[in-house]
């Protein structure tokens, strides 16, 4: 492309999710506050922020939360509409926020579920309450790299088996790894080449 | 000496002629006639209106690299294709274009032959043609064509077993083997088979249908499937032979079934004084349309239906198509027992 | 791409009486460089594995590295066929963020878009279904229909594929003068072939034998297997986000939205087909009460919404089509940019609809859930 992609000078990197706490007349919904009283310690902090609900819970009690909201009458949060992650670097102690967008549809309502988990730390998978969160999953831990205990089937999905890095980290280069920008198409034949060779030798 | 050599010689050419660049047409028939059923032209820069497309084809694949697999048994693979074509050919030994006419003052009879079994030797020599497709899956050495050409051949072998009883069904009616035979019992009887005898020319068709492995029953050479059928590893001139046979089968299964249940050469209504006029369009010209109706409508059911699967097609030829066959048949002989 | 030995799929080594065949990248019938793996007891499918990833071009993280305006280009090029939904997804998400608002017209013309692109994303998959179970025709007539869609859409933003035919707050331009008359009588000629297609297919008995009880799953397990769109509506599961949750003009238009209750093959076939009526129904509602007014809102000039992050999803024609964002507050590109694809979750559930059907089917099955491999790979 003529011209280069903008690289925005940041001032400093953002240490973490803007959370607003809800104000103090909003009316907390049904669904939080059951899930609050019944799974002990699974609301470590609630968020309200353009009419969006997040709880966020810890890692330890993702899988009975998850079963509560799934099974509890008021809750029904029956589809899990989305499992993603965001990579937060400066945040050391719990590098990525893994969030759950769940969806019922039986009340309509919609929450979303964040759970912090550091680099190396496995997190429980979800496959058995969802089973929408097989790919899902896999796609997170194919770009970042997160840890997944108990899921069926612990491949990458959309880069090669045998890829080296998670591209969506913040510190993986947007052209790729060690790939040199190239200005002729020819020397990367060539590199290409000199790889494919080496590889059959 | 005329007699017995010179002028079976000449139908002979002249028939072998006929259908060879017929069926080569046929090629550009179907891709015209697909294509106006589908909203365009179809073949059009190769003469005017595509018509010269069938020989730019032809001329495409004998210039065509002759690949053969390395392992595949080269005898049987070359032969294969040939095994399918020349039963398509041999058939029109016994197909009757027209009764007995008189040419430069010989009674000649447009057809090449007359045998008396004439039915028995179509059934039979096209029951050969089938040996074509299994030995070219076998001889291809890979196992995609040939688990391909087993589950074409079975589809075939299938679907002939109906077919065959719906012409028993039509000699009960004319009591003759021949296929003159049976054009002379359609003028006795005032009546074209085919109201006669309404299931059995639908059995015929819908298997005809199956056995040229057209649509809606060609899912043994469906691109979309996973294996590119029992013809997958030919190309050029081969291939097209396997091509050209299906046209040439199509184009007998038409012959046929206006010999057999539309009255041949015979005009509309031969009996009818009144409508003498219409002699004057010659009796070969009658069957030459007649089937080409035949042709067209093959042509149509292509481009309008979707595909049976391998399980509901084998479903249809034995479980609705034998046993309707075979009461037709039932129906047929009580009915002429009871009449005569 | 690296070759899977059969040994590493699901970590089992497979019985040597079951064949193991492979629906390439290449094939006439995966509509885009999908992977199935079969394994096949005789003609019954087994298991299937699918592979995807062929068409990743990493449109995450090329967006955090965008500015907010630059990533609407970036957004047609993933559900190619419907790309003005996309684009409206993003759009939508953004303002939210920005808490903007969008002026009735623009919602009006977004509305109208969308569901033109409905049309003209189910006149592809009519076709390349029926193309793939055998109706050929089918497949030509239903292109005819969209390139009249594609002729209505280059009118309006000069593109006719990849449209970039929204901005955030509104839309770029104006509709020019005598495109509504032209989309009302698209809409008139569009009814005509909806019944040419339906006299095909949908009485066809050939069409019914080879999709009645063909991949049949039930609402409950749909949901809990992710599906969405019509998939999920074939079902029996009544969810529409233009109806639970609406959006852009949605609220104001009067429509209804099919369930099918078999959830096999035919009823999302069904479903579909009734789609493009009530599609048609809310195009001639939108035209007609189409209200004057400025078609962007008050936007500010350099786009940089506080920090924060946000989930807003509409109903694409293939499902639920949402967008997660977060933005920082500070720099003038997304922090996190995630698009939850429709197609990702239903091809999903492939491996589960194809199980004990015969080969044949599996090709039925792909065209049957609508895959855009753009979608799924990003």
């Amino acid at each position: 492309m003529a011209d280069a992609p903008e690289h925005a000078p940041r001032a400093a990197a953002p240490s973490g999710p803007t959370e607003p706490a809800p104000p103090a007349d909003a009316a907390i919904p049904a669904f939080v506050t059951s899930l609050q009283d019944n799974v002990a310690g699974s609301v470590a902090q609630l968020s309200l922020y353009l009419g969006d609900w997040t709880v966020i819970v810890p890692a330890s009690h993702l899988v009975q939360a998850a079963q509560y909201l799934r099974d509890a009458a008021d809750c029904a949060f029956d589809y899990l509409s989305d499992l993603t992650a965001t990579d937060w670097p400066p945040r050391a102690e719990a590098r990525f926020d893994v969030l759950y967008m769940l969806y019922s549809t039986r009340h309509r309502h919609r929450v979303r579920v964040k759970v912090k988990v550091a680099e190396d730390q496995p997190l429980a998978s979800v496959t058995g309450v969802w089973p929408a969160a097989n790919w899902l999953e896999r796609e997170v831990f194919d770009m970042f790299g997160v840890n997944f205990t108990g899921h069926p089937d612990r491949r990458r999905i959309l880069m090669p088996e045998d890829w080296q890095g998670h591209p969506q980290r913040k510190d993986y280069p947007l052209e790729g790894p060690g790939e040199l920008l190239m200005e002729n198409p020819i020397d990367w034949l060539k590199l290409r080449q000199s790889r494919d060779e080496a590889d059959i030798e | 000496m005329i007699e017995q050599f010179v002028i079976p010689t000449l139908k002979i050419l002249i028939v072998l002629n006929a259908t060879l660049v017929g069926v080569s047409y046929m090629t550009l028939l179907e891709r015209k006639v697909i294509a106006w059923a589908q909203s365009r032209l179809g073949p059009m820069r190769v003469g005017p209106s595509g018509v010269l497309q069938p020989i730019a084809d032809a001329v495409k694949l004998l210039l065509k690299e002759d690949i053969t697999p390395t392992k595949a048994d080269r005898w049987v693979f070359t032969a294969a294709p040939v095994i399918s074509m020349v039963p398509a050919l041999i058939v029109y030994a016994v197909i009757p274009f027209g009764p007995v006419v008189r040419l430069f003052g010989r009674d000649v009879s447009l057809y090449i032959t007359d045998i008396n079994v004439g039915l028995l030797y179509i059934v039979s020599v096209a029951s050969v043609g089938v040996y074509g497709i299994i030995l070219a899956g076998y001889a291809s050495n890979s196992k995609f064509p040939l688990l391909a050409s087993l589950r074409a051949s079975a589809q075939l072998i299938s679907y002939e077993v109906a077919v065959t009883l719906t012409l028993v069904s039509v000699i009960l009616m004319s009591g003759t083997l021949s296929m003159v035979g049976i054009v002379n019992a359609q003028y006795n009887a005032h009546v074209w088979f085919a109201f006669v005898q309404p299931v059995a020319f639908v059995i015929f068709f819908i298997g005809s249908l199956a056995e040229t492995n057209r649509a809606p029953f060609d899912l043994p050479e469906a691109e979309q499937e996973l294996t590119g059928g029992f013809h997958t590893e030919y190309s050029g001139m081969r291939f097209a032979l396997f091509f050209l046979a299906e046209y040439a089968n199509i184009i007998v299964v038409s012959s046929v079934a206006t010999t057999l249940f539309f009255g041949g050469w015979l005009r509309p209504f031969p009996h009818v004084a009144a409508l003498h006029f219409l002699d004057l369009i010659p009796s070969w010209t009658w069957f030459l349309l007649k089937s080409f109706v035949f042709l067209y409508i093959f042509i149509w059911v292509r481009a309008t239906l979707p595909r049976y699967r391998y399980d509901q097609l084998m479903r249809l030829g034995w479980k609705v198509l034998i046993p309707l066959a075979i009461a037709n048949l039932v129906l047929t002989g009580i009915v002429k027992v009871m009449l005569l | 791409m690296t070759y899977l030995p059969p040994e590493t799929i699901h970590g089992a080594m497979f019985d040597t009486s079951e064949l193991v065949i492979n629906m390439g990248p290449q094939h006439p019938s995966t509509h885009g460089v999908l992977r199935v793996v079969l394994r096949l007891d005789g003609e019954k499918v087994v298991d299937a594995d699918v592979v995807i990833g062929y068409l990743h071009r990493g449109i995450e993280k090329l967006s955090e590295n965008r500015n907010w305006t630059q990533i609407i280009l970036l957004t047609d090029r993933m559900d190619y066929v419907a790309a003005a939904t996309s684009n409206v997804g993003y759009c939508e998400t953004v303002e939210k963020l920005l808490q903007i608002e969008v002026p009735r017209r623009a919602k009006y013309l977004r509305t109208v878009l969308m569901e033109l692109q409905r049309i003209a994303s189910h006149c592809l998959w009519v076709g390349t279904h029926a193309m793939d179970i055998g109706a050929m025709t089918v497949f030509l007539y239903a292109f005819r229909e969209r390139e009249l869609i594609l002729d209505l859409f280059e009118e309006f933003c000069g593109a006719r594929l990849t449209y970039n035919s929204m901005r955030i707050g509104g839309l770029p331009q104006d509709i020019p003068p005598g495109w509504d008359k032209k989309v009302l009588a698209f809409c008139d000629v569009m009814d005509g072939k909806l019944d040419e297609y339906e006299t095909l297919l949908t009485h066809n008995r050939i069409w019914l034998e080879r999709t009645k009880g063909v991949g049949v799953i039930h609402g409950a397990e749909a949901t809990a297997l992710g599906l969405c769109g019509p998939a999920l509506r074939g079902s029996g599961v009544a969810r529409d986000v233009r109806k639970d949750e609406p959006y852009a003009a949605y609220d104001e238009m009067d429509f209804d939205v099919p369930v099918g209750m078999a959830g096999d093959t035919y009823d999302r076939y069904l479903v579909r087909m009734e789609e493009f009526r009530q599609s048609l129904r809310i195009i001639r509602q939108a035209t007609a009460g189409l209200p004057e007014g400025p078609i962007v809102g008050k936007v500010p000039r350099l786009i940089k919404p506080a920090a924060g992050e946000t989930y807003h999803a509409i109903e694409s024609p293939k499902g639920e089509l949402g967008y997660f964002i977060v933005s920082d507050g500070k720099s003038t590109n997304p922090y996190r940019f995630r698009v939850r694809p429709p197609s990702f979750c239903n091809l999903q559930a492939l491996p589960r609809l194809v199980r004990g059907h015969m080969v044949a089917d599996v090709v039925a099955l792909i065209g049957s859930i609508d895959i855009v491999l753009g979608e799924v790979d990003r």
